[in-house]
Protein backbone atom coordinates (compact mmCIF):
# COMPACT_ATOMS: atom_id res chain seq x y z
CA UNK A 1 0.00 0.00 0.00
CA UNK A 2 1.19 3.69 -0.68
CA UNK A 3 0.02 6.91 0.09
CA UNK A 4 0.53 10.12 -2.01
CA UNK A 5 1.02 13.87 -0.48
CA UNK A 6 -1.45 15.70 -2.41
CA UNK A 7 -0.83 18.80 -0.30
CA UNK A 8 1.40 18.98 2.55
CA UNK A 9 -0.14 22.32 4.48
CA UNK A 10 3.01 24.67 6.35
CA UNK A 11 4.94 21.91 7.52
CA UNK A 12 4.59 18.22 7.58
CA UNK A 13 7.47 15.58 8.52
CA UNK A 14 7.58 11.99 9.27
CA UNK A 15 8.16 11.18 12.72
CA UNK A 16 8.46 7.82 15.43
CA UNK A 17 10.09 7.53 18.84
CA UNK A 18 13.68 8.56 16.94
CA UNK A 19 17.25 7.53 17.38
CA UNK A 20 18.91 7.39 21.04
CA UNK A 21 22.08 5.84 21.86
CA UNK A 22 23.79 7.89 19.68
CA UNK A 23 24.68 10.81 21.20
CA UNK A 24 28.27 9.88 21.13
CA UNK A 25 28.37 10.75 17.70
CA UNK A 26 26.57 14.08 18.29
CA UNK A 27 23.57 12.81 17.00
CA UNK A 28 20.36 13.98 18.97
CA UNK A 29 17.42 11.85 19.55
CA UNK A 30 15.00 13.58 17.60
CA UNK A 31 11.62 12.08 17.24
CA UNK A 32 7.64 13.33 17.32
CA UNK A 33 7.81 17.01 19.22
CA UNK A 34 4.36 15.68 20.89
CA UNK A 35 5.72 12.18 22.11
CA UNK A 36 1.97 11.11 23.71
CA UNK A 37 -0.25 12.16 20.66
CA UNK A 38 2.18 10.32 18.54
CA UNK A 39 1.71 6.93 20.92
CA UNK A 40 -2.10 7.48 20.55
CA UNK A 41 -2.15 7.70 17.11
CA UNK A 42 -0.17 4.74 16.74
CA UNK A 43 -2.22 2.96 19.84
CA UNK A 44 -5.34 3.54 17.91
CA UNK A 45 -4.66 1.90 14.44
CA UNK A 46 -2.80 -0.72 16.64
CA UNK A 47 0.67 -0.37 15.29
CA UNK A 48 3.36 -1.30 17.63
CA UNK A 49 5.54 1.36 19.79
CA UNK A 50 7.82 3.22 17.69
CA UNK A 51 5.64 3.03 13.86
CA UNK A 52 6.23 6.07 11.84
CA UNK A 53 3.68 8.77 11.71
CA UNK A 54 3.83 12.06 9.95
CA UNK A 55 3.60 15.19 12.36
CA UNK A 56 1.54 18.18 10.48
CA UNK A 57 1.75 21.26 11.78
CA UNK A 58 -1.65 23.77 11.55
CA UNK A 59 -3.12 21.24 9.54
CA UNK A 60 -3.85 21.53 5.53
CA UNK A 61 -1.95 17.94 4.75
CA UNK A 62 -3.99 16.14 1.86
CA UNK A 63 -3.02 12.46 1.22
CA UNK A 64 -4.31 9.58 -0.69
CA UNK A 65 -4.18 5.94 -0.35
CA UNK A 66 -3.90 2.84 -3.00
CA UNK A 67 -5.70 0.86 -1.27
CA UNK A 68 -8.14 0.91 2.02
CA UNK A 69 -6.39 2.78 4.81
CA UNK A 70 -7.07 2.82 8.32
CA UNK A 71 -6.07 5.95 10.17
CA UNK A 72 -6.32 7.97 13.45
CA UNK A 73 -5.24 11.70 13.46
CA UNK A 74 -4.54 12.95 17.02
CA UNK A 75 -2.59 15.93 19.05
CA UNK A 76 -4.57 18.57 18.39
CA UNK A 77 -8.36 19.72 17.60
CA UNK A 78 -7.91 19.36 14.30
CA UNK A 79 -9.76 16.35 12.32
CA UNK A 80 -9.65 14.40 9.18
CA UNK A 81 -12.29 14.61 6.31
CA UNK A 82 -12.11 11.74 3.98
CA UNK A 83 -13.77 13.21 0.58
CA UNK A 84 -14.79 16.42 2.59
CA UNK A 85 -16.98 14.73 5.09
CA UNK A 86 -15.45 15.64 8.75
CA UNK A 87 -14.75 12.69 11.37
CA UNK A 88 -14.40 13.29 14.71
CA UNK A 89 -11.51 13.92 17.25
CA UNK A 90 -9.03 11.22 17.82
CA UNK A 91 -11.49 8.67 15.97
CA UNK A 92 -10.23 5.61 14.40
CA UNK A 93 -11.33 6.21 10.87
CA UNK A 94 -11.26 3.71 7.54
CA UNK A 95 -10.46 5.03 4.34
CA UNK A 96 -11.92 3.91 1.18
CA UNK A 97 -9.11 3.49 -1.30
CA UNK A 98 -8.90 6.40 -3.48
CA UNK A 99 -10.45 8.45 -1.33
CA UNK A 100 -8.54 12.22 -0.39
CA UNK A 101 -8.12 12.62 3.53
CA UNK A 102 -7.21 16.22 4.60
CA UNK A 103 -6.20 17.14 8.26
CA UNK A 104 -8.23 20.56 8.88
CA UNK A 105 -6.45 23.46 10.98
CA UNK A 106 -6.73 23.06 14.36
CA UNK A 107 -8.19 25.75 17.08
CA UNK A 108 -6.10 24.55 19.45
CA UNK A 109 -2.41 23.32 19.61
CA UNK A 110 0.06 23.30 16.29
CA UNK A 111 1.14 19.38 15.82
CA UNK A 112 -1.13 16.68 14.51
CA UNK A 113 -0.24 12.86 14.31
CA UNK A 114 -1.46 11.26 11.39
CA UNK A 115 -0.66 7.61 12.04
CA UNK A 116 -1.58 4.89 9.27
CA UNK A 117 -2.04 0.98 9.87
CA UNK A 118 0.78 -0.46 9.06
CA UNK A 119 2.97 2.57 9.77
CA UNK A 120 5.36 4.70 6.89
CA UNK A 121 7.76 2.29 5.54
CA UNK A 122 10.70 5.10 4.31
CA UNK A 123 14.17 3.68 4.83
CA UNK A 124 15.58 4.29 8.44
CA UNK A 125 18.33 6.27 9.46
CA UNK A 126 20.62 5.04 12.03
CA UNK A 127 17.77 3.32 13.17
CA UNK A 128 14.94 6.05 12.80
CA UNK A 129 12.37 7.32 10.23
CA UNK A 130 12.23 10.63 11.89
CA UNK A 131 13.25 13.78 10.36
CA UNK A 132 15.65 15.61 12.45
CA UNK A 133 15.16 18.67 11.21
CA UNK A 134 18.22 20.86 13.18
CA UNK A 135 20.62 18.08 12.32
CA UNK A 136 18.83 17.63 8.43
CA UNK A 137 19.09 13.40 9.01
CA UNK A 138 16.29 10.89 8.55
CA UNK A 139 13.60 11.10 5.64
CA UNK A 140 13.16 14.44 3.60
CA UNK A 141 10.33 16.35 4.31
CA UNK A 142 7.69 14.74 1.93
CA UNK A 143 6.64 16.72 -0.75
CA UNK A 144 3.44 17.01 -3.14
CA UNK A 145 3.31 14.10 -5.71
CA UNK A 146 5.81 12.52 -3.21
CA UNK A 147 4.84 8.24 -2.39
CA UNK A 148 5.10 6.92 0.69
CA UNK A 149 5.25 3.01 1.28
CA UNK A 150 3.02 1.36 3.99
CA UNK A 151 4.18 -1.29 6.21
CA UNK A 152 2.10 -4.48 5.82
CA UNK A 153 -1.01 -4.20 8.44
CA UNK A 154 0.65 -5.16 12.34
CA UNK A 155 -0.65 -8.44 13.84
CA UNK A 156 -2.85 -6.89 16.24
CA UNK A 157 -6.36 -7.36 15.95
CA UNK A 158 -8.37 -4.22 13.87
CA UNK A 159 -9.58 -1.39 15.81
CA UNK A 160 -12.74 -0.90 15.38
CA UNK A 161 -13.13 2.30 12.85
CA UNK A 162 -15.67 4.02 11.69
CA UNK A 163 -16.38 5.38 8.52
CA UNK A 164 -17.30 8.71 7.59
CA UNK A 165 -20.71 8.46 6.45
CA UNK A 166 -21.36 7.79 10.34
CA UNK A 167 -18.61 10.32 11.48
CA UNK A 168 -21.01 12.50 9.50
CA UNK A 169 -24.26 12.29 12.10
CA UNK A 170 -24.77 15.40 14.17
CA UNK A 171 -23.49 13.72 17.32
CA UNK A 172 -19.77 13.34 16.59
CA UNK A 173 -19.37 16.64 14.03
CA UNK A 174 -21.61 20.07 13.65
CA UNK A 175 -23.00 20.88 10.39
CA UNK A 176 -21.22 24.76 10.98
CA UNK A 177 -18.08 22.80 10.33
CA UNK A 178 -17.25 23.73 14.01
CA UNK A 179 -15.03 21.69 16.30
CA UNK A 180 -17.55 18.65 17.14
CA UNK A 181 -18.46 18.59 20.93
CA UNK A 182 -16.18 15.79 21.26
CA UNK A 183 -13.22 18.27 20.50
CA UNK A 184 -13.01 18.75 24.42
CA UNK A 185 -13.02 15.10 25.75
CA UNK A 186 -10.65 12.62 24.95
CA UNK A 187 -8.01 13.53 26.53
CA UNK A 188 -6.84 14.51 23.13
CA UNK A 189 -5.67 18.25 22.80
CA UNK A 190 -3.26 20.17 24.80
CA UNK A 191 -4.34 23.13 26.53
CA UNK A 192 -1.20 25.57 26.17
CA UNK A 193 -2.25 27.35 28.50
CA UNK A 194 -2.05 26.25 32.26
CA UNK A 195 1.32 26.30 33.91
CA UNK A 196 4.14 24.22 32.73
CA UNK A 197 5.56 21.55 35.35
CA UNK A 198 8.95 21.52 35.94
CA UNK A 199 12.29 19.97 37.93
CA UNK A 200 14.63 23.14 38.81
CA UNK A 201 18.04 22.16 37.51
CA UNK A 202 20.48 21.16 36.90
CA UNK A 203 22.54 25.06 36.69
CA UNK A 204 19.49 26.57 38.64
CA UNK A 205 22.18 28.01 41.18
CA UNK A 206 23.60 29.91 38.37
CA UNK A 207 20.81 32.18 38.65
CA UNK A 208 19.83 34.67 40.77
CA UNK A 209 17.25 33.93 43.45
CA UNK A 210 14.85 36.88 41.85
CA UNK A 211 15.55 35.10 38.49
CA UNK A 212 14.07 32.05 39.55
CA UNK A 213 11.26 33.43 41.41
CA UNK A 214 10.58 35.17 38.49
CA UNK A 215 10.40 32.27 36.02
CA UNK A 216 8.33 30.57 38.53
CA UNK A 217 5.86 33.46 38.67
CA UNK A 218 6.07 35.50 35.56
CA UNK A 219 4.10 35.09 32.48
CA UNK A 220 6.30 34.54 29.14
CA UNK A 221 5.39 34.37 25.22
CA UNK A 222 6.15 32.02 22.83
CA UNK A 223 8.38 34.08 20.17
CA UNK A 224 7.65 33.26 16.19
CA UNK A 225 10.88 32.12 15.93
CA UNK A 226 10.14 28.61 17.74
CA UNK A 227 10.34 25.47 16.09
CA UNK A 228 10.97 21.84 16.78
CA UNK A 229 14.40 22.60 17.92
CA UNK A 230 13.51 25.53 20.48
CA UNK A 231 10.67 27.82 21.90
CA UNK A 232 12.26 30.88 21.56
CA UNK A 233 10.34 32.80 25.08
CA UNK A 234 10.11 36.50 25.19
CA UNK A 235 9.66 37.98 28.68
CA UNK A 236 10.83 38.90 31.61
CA UNK A 237 15.19 38.75 31.74
CA UNK A 238 16.36 35.87 33.98
CA UNK A 239 19.38 37.50 35.81
CA UNK A 240 22.02 35.11 36.13
CA UNK A 241 24.29 34.43 39.86
CA UNK A 242 26.96 33.85 37.65
CA UNK A 243 28.16 35.53 34.93
CA UNK A 244 31.69 32.91 33.98
CA UNK A 245 31.11 30.56 30.65
CA UNK A 246 29.45 27.22 30.99
CA UNK A 247 31.05 24.51 29.18
CA UNK A 248 28.83 22.67 26.51
CA UNK A 249 27.00 19.97 28.29
CA UNK A 250 24.42 17.34 27.35
CA UNK A 251 20.54 18.07 27.13
CA UNK A 252 17.21 17.04 27.02
CA UNK A 253 13.97 17.51 25.66
CA UNK A 254 12.15 19.91 27.71
CA UNK A 255 15.26 21.56 29.00
CA UNK A 256 15.07 25.46 29.30
CA UNK A 257 18.08 27.03 28.86
CA UNK A 258 18.99 30.10 29.34
CA UNK A 259 21.55 32.60 27.08
CA UNK A 260 22.88 35.66 28.31
CA UNK A 261 20.43 37.96 26.94
CA UNK A 262 17.91 36.23 29.37
CA UNK A 263 15.25 35.19 27.02
CA UNK A 264 14.96 31.58 28.00
CA UNK A 265 14.93 28.85 25.12
CA UNK A 266 12.78 25.35 25.88
CA UNK A 267 14.83 22.85 24.08
CA UNK A 268 12.02 20.38 21.49
CA UNK A 269 12.47 16.99 19.99
CA UNK A 270 14.82 18.31 17.41
CA UNK A 271 17.09 19.81 20.35
CA UNK A 272 20.85 19.42 19.63
CA UNK A 273 22.97 17.01 21.83
CA UNK A 274 24.49 19.75 23.75
CA UNK A 275 23.96 23.42 24.82
CA UNK A 276 26.72 25.67 26.11
CA UNK A 277 23.89 28.08 28.31
CA UNK A 278 23.05 27.32 32.15
CA UNK A 279 19.83 25.12 32.24
CA UNK A 280 17.19 26.21 34.83
CA UNK A 281 14.79 23.64 35.30
CA UNK A 282 13.17 20.64 32.87
CA UNK A 283 9.53 20.27 31.88
CA UNK A 284 7.94 17.22 32.72
CA UNK A 285 7.64 14.45 30.15
CA UNK A 286 3.98 15.37 29.61
CA UNK A 287 4.53 19.35 30.08
CA UNK A 288 7.00 18.50 27.08
CA UNK A 289 4.27 17.69 25.12
CA UNK A 290 2.05 20.03 25.71
CA UNK A 291 4.75 22.61 25.29
CA UNK A 292 4.67 21.06 21.40
CA UNK A 293 1.29 22.42 21.47
CA UNK A 294 2.35 25.81 22.11
CA UNK A 295 1.68 28.34 19.25
CA UNK A 296 3.91 31.56 18.66
CA UNK A 297 1.69 34.06 20.47
CA UNK A 298 0.60 31.48 23.10
CA UNK A 299 1.71 32.95 26.84
CA UNK A 300 2.97 30.00 29.06
CA UNK A 301 4.07 29.65 32.72
CA UNK A 302 6.28 27.64 34.59
CA UNK A 303 5.29 25.36 38.16
CA UNK A 304 7.48 23.20 40.31
CA UNK A 305 6.23 19.64 39.20
CA UNK A 306 5.46 17.64 42.78
CA UNK A 307 8.12 15.20 43.70
CA UNK B 1 34.66 15.73 43.32
CA UNK B 2 31.83 13.76 41.61
CA UNK B 3 28.23 15.62 41.77
CA UNK B 4 25.00 14.96 40.70
CA UNK B 5 22.72 17.13 39.24
CA UNK B 6 19.11 16.87 38.50
CA UNK B 7 18.26 16.77 34.90
CA UNK B 8 14.36 15.84 34.76
CA UNK B 9 12.23 12.83 35.28
CA UNK B 10 14.60 11.03 32.30
CA UNK B 11 18.38 11.68 33.02
CA UNK B 12 20.75 12.34 35.62
CA UNK B 13 23.67 14.73 35.18
CA UNK B 14 26.82 14.22 36.19
CA UNK B 15 29.55 16.55 37.05
CA UNK B 16 33.52 15.65 37.41
CA UNK B 17 36.83 17.39 37.58
CA UNK B 18 37.94 17.94 33.88
CA UNK B 19 37.74 16.35 30.40
CA UNK B 20 39.76 13.40 31.48
CA UNK B 21 37.47 12.91 34.43
CA UNK B 22 34.58 12.91 32.37
CA UNK B 23 36.08 10.74 29.30
CA UNK B 24 36.74 8.36 31.90
CA UNK B 25 33.32 8.17 33.64
CA UNK B 26 31.79 7.95 30.32
CA UNK B 27 33.58 4.94 29.34
CA UNK B 28 32.96 3.26 32.70
CA UNK B 29 29.21 4.08 32.14
CA UNK B 30 29.77 2.67 28.76
CA UNK B 31 31.27 -0.75 29.67
CA UNK B 32 28.67 -1.42 32.80
CA UNK B 33 25.57 -0.90 30.30
CA UNK B 34 23.15 -0.10 33.29
CA UNK B 35 19.92 -1.12 33.20
CA UNK B 36 17.40 1.57 31.64
CA UNK B 37 20.05 3.60 30.52
CA UNK B 38 19.34 4.86 27.11
CA UNK B 39 21.95 7.55 25.90
CA UNK B 40 25.19 8.84 27.21
CA UNK B 41 26.38 12.22 26.40
CA UNK B 42 30.20 12.85 27.16
CA UNK B 43 31.08 16.93 27.50
CA UNK B 44 33.83 18.88 28.95
CA UNK B 45 33.36 17.81 32.18
CA UNK B 46 30.19 16.60 32.54
CA UNK B 47 28.57 12.99 31.47
CA UNK B 48 24.44 13.14 30.81
CA UNK B 49 22.73 9.93 31.39
CA UNK B 50 19.62 9.57 29.95
CA UNK B 51 17.01 6.72 31.36
CA UNK B 52 13.71 5.42 30.10
CA UNK B 53 12.00 5.39 33.14
CA UNK B 54 10.00 2.72 32.85
CA UNK B 55 13.25 1.01 33.60
CA UNK B 56 14.94 2.85 36.36
CA UNK B 57 14.90 6.39 37.81
CA UNK B 58 17.66 9.10 38.03
CA UNK B 59 18.30 7.81 42.03
CA UNK B 60 18.80 4.25 41.01
CA UNK B 61 20.98 5.61 38.36
CA UNK B 62 22.77 8.17 40.69
CA UNK B 63 23.22 5.38 43.15
CA UNK B 64 24.85 2.89 40.53
CA UNK B 65 27.06 5.02 38.81
CA UNK B 66 28.69 6.27 42.26
CA UNK B 67 29.74 2.41 42.43
CA UNK B 68 31.83 2.49 39.64
CA UNK B 69 34.98 1.88 38.89
CA UNK B 70 37.34 4.49 36.89
CA UNK B 71 39.82 4.07 34.77
CA UNK B 72 41.70 6.40 33.26
CA UNK B 73 42.86 4.87 30.33
CA UNK B 74 41.72 6.73 27.00
CA UNK B 75 41.11 5.24 23.17
CA UNK B 76 44.35 5.66 21.18
CA UNK B 77 43.73 8.86 18.41
CA UNK B 78 42.19 7.82 15.27
CA UNK B 79 44.41 9.89 12.59
CA UNK B 80 44.84 13.17 11.60
CA UNK B 81 42.89 15.18 9.57
CA UNK B 82 43.52 18.39 7.91
CA UNK B 83 40.90 20.80 7.46
CA UNK B 84 41.28 23.62 4.85
CA UNK B 85 40.39 27.16 6.12
CA UNK B 86 39.24 30.65 4.90
CA UNK B 87 39.84 32.77 7.25
CA UNK B 88 37.04 35.49 6.62
CA UNK B 89 34.41 34.66 9.33
CA UNK B 90 32.31 37.44 10.80
CA UNK B 91 33.61 37.20 13.97
CA UNK B 92 37.09 37.16 13.20
CA UNK B 93 37.42 41.13 14.45
CA UNK B 94 35.69 40.79 17.16
CA UNK B 95 37.98 37.60 17.98
CA UNK B 96 41.00 39.63 17.56
CA UNK B 97 39.68 42.36 19.86
CA UNK B 98 38.65 40.50 22.57
CA UNK B 99 42.01 38.38 22.51
CA UNK B 100 44.06 41.51 21.66
CA UNK B 101 45.60 40.14 18.85
CA UNK B 102 45.73 41.40 15.82
CA UNK B 103 42.98 38.71 12.94
CA UNK B 104 46.57 37.26 11.36
CA UNK B 105 47.83 36.55 14.51
CA UNK B 106 44.66 34.61 15.37
CA UNK B 107 44.89 32.94 12.37
CA UNK B 108 48.38 31.61 12.86
CA UNK B 109 47.30 30.48 16.66
CA UNK B 110 44.43 28.46 15.07
CA UNK B 111 46.23 26.84 11.94
CA UNK B 112 49.50 26.48 14.84
CA UNK B 113 47.82 24.10 17.19
CA UNK B 114 47.16 20.88 17.36
CA UNK B 115 43.58 20.19 17.83
CA UNK B 116 42.14 16.82 19.44
CA UNK B 117 38.81 16.15 19.09
CA UNK B 118 37.42 15.08 22.48
CA UNK B 119 34.04 14.74 22.27
CA UNK B 120 30.72 15.13 19.67
CA UNK B 121 27.70 16.78 20.43
CA UNK B 122 25.78 19.39 19.23
CA UNK B 123 25.26 18.10 16.19
CA UNK B 124 25.76 15.29 13.94
CA UNK B 125 29.87 15.80 13.14
CA UNK B 126 30.33 18.21 15.20
CA UNK B 127 33.64 17.18 16.96
CA UNK B 128 34.73 19.80 20.37
CA UNK B 129 38.00 20.47 19.58
CA UNK B 130 40.40 20.62 22.79
CA UNK B 131 44.19 21.60 22.77
CA UNK B 132 44.22 24.73 21.09
CA UNK B 133 46.44 28.02 21.88
CA UNK B 134 45.11 29.20 25.34
CA UNK B 135 45.44 32.96 23.80
CA UNK B 136 42.25 32.05 21.81
CA UNK B 137 39.85 31.63 24.62
CA UNK B 138 36.83 33.56 23.47
CA UNK B 139 33.39 33.46 25.44
CA UNK B 140 30.50 32.68 23.06
CA UNK B 141 28.09 35.33 21.47
CA UNK B 142 25.52 36.72 23.80
CA UNK B 143 22.34 35.59 21.66
CA UNK B 144 23.17 32.76 19.50
CA UNK B 145 22.58 33.29 15.86
CA UNK B 146 19.32 31.57 14.28
CA UNK B 147 21.27 30.04 11.28
CA UNK B 148 24.93 29.54 11.13
CA UNK B 149 25.91 28.14 7.80
CA UNK B 150 27.37 24.68 6.99
CA UNK B 151 31.48 24.59 6.89
CA UNK B 152 31.49 27.73 9.25
CA UNK B 153 34.89 27.56 11.56
CA UNK B 154 34.04 28.52 15.20
CA UNK B 155 35.76 29.26 18.33
CA UNK B 156 34.07 29.13 22.10
CA UNK B 157 35.92 28.73 25.61
CA UNK B 158 38.86 26.82 24.85
CA UNK B 159 37.40 24.98 21.60
CA UNK B 160 37.23 24.87 18.19
CA UNK B 161 34.92 23.36 15.69
CA UNK B 162 32.85 23.27 12.57
CA UNK B 163 29.13 23.52 11.93
CA UNK B 164 28.54 20.21 9.94
CA UNK B 165 25.24 21.18 8.40
CA UNK B 166 23.02 25.06 8.67
CA UNK B 167 21.93 25.26 12.46
CA UNK B 168 21.64 28.16 15.36
CA UNK B 169 24.56 28.34 17.64
CA UNK B 170 26.45 31.11 19.64
CA UNK B 171 29.86 30.49 18.58
CA UNK B 172 32.50 33.09 17.43
CA UNK B 173 32.80 32.29 13.65
CA UNK B 174 36.67 33.00 11.99
CA UNK B 175 36.31 31.11 9.04
CA UNK B 176 34.70 28.12 6.95
CA UNK B 177 35.85 25.22 4.97
CA UNK B 178 34.74 23.15 2.27
CA UNK B 179 35.02 19.80 3.59
CA UNK B 180 32.22 18.27 4.91
CA UNK B 181 32.16 17.31 8.49
CA UNK B 182 29.07 14.88 8.57
CA UNK B 183 28.31 12.33 5.38
CA UNK B 184 25.69 9.55 5.29
CA UNK B 185 27.46 8.30 2.31
CA UNK B 186 30.44 7.78 3.88
CA UNK B 187 31.38 4.29 5.73
CA UNK B 188 31.49 6.94 9.13
CA UNK B 189 29.43 9.68 8.66
CA UNK B 190 31.74 11.64 11.27
CA UNK B 191 34.86 12.86 9.61
CA UNK B 192 35.35 14.09 13.46
CA UNK B 193 35.13 11.23 15.88
CA UNK B 194 36.50 11.24 19.67
CA UNK B 195 40.74 10.73 19.31
CA UNK B 196 40.93 12.22 16.15
CA UNK B 197 43.77 15.45 15.70
CA UNK B 198 42.95 17.96 13.40
CA UNK B 199 44.93 20.88 11.67
CA UNK B 200 44.00 23.82 10.15
CA UNK B 201 45.57 25.01 7.32
CA UNK B 202 44.53 28.84 5.81
CA UNK B 203 44.10 28.55 2.32
CA UNK B 204 42.43 31.75 0.11
CA UNK B 205 38.92 30.08 -1.33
Amino acid sequence: MTLTILRTGPLTVIKDEGRPGHAGQGVAPSGAVDRGAYARANALVGNPRGAAVLECTLGGLRVRFDEPATVALTGTDAVLTVDGTRTAVEEVVSVPAGAEVTVTMPRRGLRSYLAVRGGLAVPAVLDSRSTDRLAGIGPAKPAVGDTLPIGPAPATPSPRTTSPSLAALPSTASPSGTPSPLAEGVGGPADADGPLEVDLGPRDDWFTAEAIQTFLSAEFTVSPSSDSVGLRLDGPVLARARTDELPSEGVVRGSVQVPPDGHPIVFQADHPVTGGYPVIAVLTPAAADRAAQARPGARLRFVVAPA
Amino acid sequence: MTSFLRCGREALLVEVDDLDAALALYAALRSAALPGVVDLVPAARTVLIKIDPAVTSPAAVREATAGLRLDARREAGSGTVEIPVRYDGPDLAEVAERTGLSPDEVVELHTGSRWTVAFAGFVPGFGYLTGGDPRLDVPRRDSPRTRIPAGSVGLAGRFSGVYPSDSPGGWQLIGSTSERMWDLDRPEPALLVPGVEVIFKAVDR
